[in-house]
């Protein structure tokens, strides 16, 4: 271990070391009478990190080759840090109005950030399983942060369960694939698996990592927890789950899938191609008949998930690029459309029915076109962010003569935009009901404003993350 | 003569019968746990087989990461099982129901 080493490190460093010093601190002295003010150090202490990050350059392996920064570990973790930072600071108020906000929380999202940063540079598969346990750990955690709710520890126990199942697969992939390439390093591997072919052995190591993998995107069939864990946890940990883990889940996707494979994509561009159309359809058709926003948001999560696998299974840099895209535009839209339903409530009790956003847009002007533009965006209208996004990946997939794969995505899209179009329909032209109160607090009211507008300039140029991206996906596809 | 193939069949039938454990029992969440943990047993055994077969250490180092992990993962599991039965009142699989969809 060398200082060079320390310095690649030290993203991840500073924010594991401000976790225990957190959490030190907070169980010494004033415990949950802290956690606001934690939560919002926390925050800043993200942001500050994410700034830090997009200030390197070049590309360095430490550690032995076992952790690598360069181009697209750092674009994925400044999207990871300032998703984490945000989904903490808009959910504050409603975390604390529901009796939840415990010192416990911010600092568990920032151990699981950790882990998420770590899975981005992952060069090794040791590493790339300390940063996906970490990850899923904190994140088990404060899916069941409700104590006292059944449905927040069920949800708690459900990811439990399947992540561990996951975990497991994507270990025996592991194994098998050390025992075949000879090393668990992921340049290594890809010289045992450079002639555009694998050989049994690490094929089968291929697919179960795969799997594991698909567990944690929730891509069609390794999606069952996702609907019971969105709905049982608080919302504003929904939040959370439905952002800065899915970025790093696909960014350590492409990281296994180029770094370790790339040198046999003819073996695991159908396996992804085949998860990515299931999980639209899926997504797509599951989500029309549900009543609940928060299940319909994790069907929308599975669609989404299934398009940025389309990116993926193009298997170009081009690919690369529009899935990096695709991703932070994803991350955008769900910041600002959960900050809109974490505020939902009745009588100081949280609502998540659709329904209950009768009329909604009629009283309340700003906020409704604010959530039609998110709704829109995640449907792929254009002339939304959401459509470039989806078009990026598309054109990516045609480029590299999954044509069939495009066509299958646009229907899917279609089929998709009518659930997000009907709860614009009961928001503008709904029947009057009972209604719904927003309790929003200025940082969620913010996150919400805010990311509409970014869907909507964001159409100029993309705020020049088109040419992050590029280079993001330059380095990963060499 | 034992051989590595010997060792990735142990291996491989102990992982099965984990997966198995996992989907096929309805009694008890306590199984799911043990379940679990016979699936990450499975991948030591592959681990360390092939460490020694390739005469490289790197295979051992990974199972012991593997279990100081899976001890962890245990603990958290169990926490989030006593916080259920507080709840509930049961760890039967069959009532972990509340939410269906």
């Amino acid at each position: 271990m060398s200082s060079v080493d320390i310095q690649t490190v030290l993203p991840e460093l500073a924010l594991a070391i401000y976790a225990m010093v957190a959490l030190l601190g907070a169980v010494y002295t004033g415990k949950d009478a802290l956690a606001k003010p934690i939560t919002w150090i926390t925050g800043a202490v993200m942001v500050a990190i994410a700034l830090m990050v997009a200030g390197g350059d070049g590309a360095h392996a430490s550690f032995g080759g076992m952790f690598l920064d360069d181009a697209y570990a750092r674009f994925a973790k400044v999207a990871i840090l300032l998703a984490a930072a945000a989904v903490l600071v808009m959910g504050e108020a409603t975390m604390s109005r529901r009796g939840l906000l415990r010192f416990e929380y911010p600092i568990l999202v920032a151990l699981g950030t950790v882990g998420m940063m770590m899975m981005v540079s992952a060069g090794d598969l040791m590493s790339l399983y300390m940063g996906l346990e970490l990850q899923s750990l904190s994140l088990y955690v404060v899916a069941s942060l409700n104590r006292d709710s059944v449905k927040s520890t069920e949800a708690g126990l459900k990811y439990f369960v399947l992540g561990a199942l996951s975990s497991g697969l994507l270990l025996y992939g592991a194994s098998l694939t050390y025992g075949y390439a000879g090393t668990t390093l992921f340049s290594g591997i890809i010289q045992a698996a450079n002639d555009g072919h694998v050989g049994l052995g690490l094929l089968i190591g291929l697919v179960f990592v795969t799997a594991g993998l698909a567990f944690k995107v929730s891509a069609v069939p390794f999606h069952m927890w996702t609907p019971d864990v969105y709905e049982g946890a608080p919302t504003p940990v929904t939040a959370f789950f439905a952002t800065a883990p899915k970025l790093a889940a696909m960014g350590l996707f492409g990281r296994v899938l180029f770094d370790a494979f790339g040198g046999a994509i003819g073996d695991w561009q159908q396996i992804i191609a085949l998860l990515a159309v299931l999980s639209m359809f899926l997504g797509a058709i599951a989500a029309i008949g549900q009543t609940n926003i928060k299940r319909l948001m994790a069907y929308s999560s599975i669609a989404h998930m299934g398009f940025a696998l389309m990116g993926l299974a193009a298997g170009t840099e081009y690919g690369v690029q529009a899935m990096l895209l695709y991703m932070a535009v994803y991350l955008t839209m769900n910041i600002g459309t959960f900050a809109f339903i974490m505020s939902m409530e009745r009588d100081g009790r949280p609502v998540a029915d659709i329904s209950a956003l009768n009329q909604f847009a009629v009283n309340d002007k700003l906020r409704g076109l604010a959530m039609l533009i998110l709704l829109f965006s995640l449907a792929g209208v254009p002339p939304m962010l959401g459509f470039f996004a989806k078009y990026g990946v598309l054109i990516a997939a045609v480029q590299s003569g999954l044509a069939w794969l495009a066509v299958a995505g646009v229907i899917a899209s279609v089929i998709g935009a009518f659930y997000y179009l009907r709860i614009v329909y009961f928001m503008y032209f709904g029947e009057e009901g009972a209604g719904v109160e927003m309790k929003m607090s200025p940082a969620a009211w913010v996150a919400l404003v805010g990311s509409a507008a970014i869907v909507v300039l964001g159409v100029v140029n993309f705020f020049g993350i088109e040419t992050a991206a590029a280079a993001a996906a330059e380095a990963l596809v060499k | 003569m034992v051989g590595l193939e010997h060792y990735l069949a142990v291996a491989a039938a102990l992982f099965v019968i984990g997966i198995f454990g996992l989907f096929l029992n309805r009694k008890n969440i306590i199984i799911l746990l043990m379940s679990i943990e016979l699936m990450l047993l499975a991948v030591n055994i592959n681990l360390v087989a092939f460490s020694s077969f390739l005469g490289d250490l790197v295979g051992q180092v990974f199972t012991l990461f593997v279990l100081t992990v899976a001890a962890a993962e245990a603990a958290i599991g169990l926490a989030i099982l006593v916080s259920f039965f507080r709840n509930r009142g049961t760890i039967a699989v069959e009532d972990v129901n509340v939410m269906k969809g």
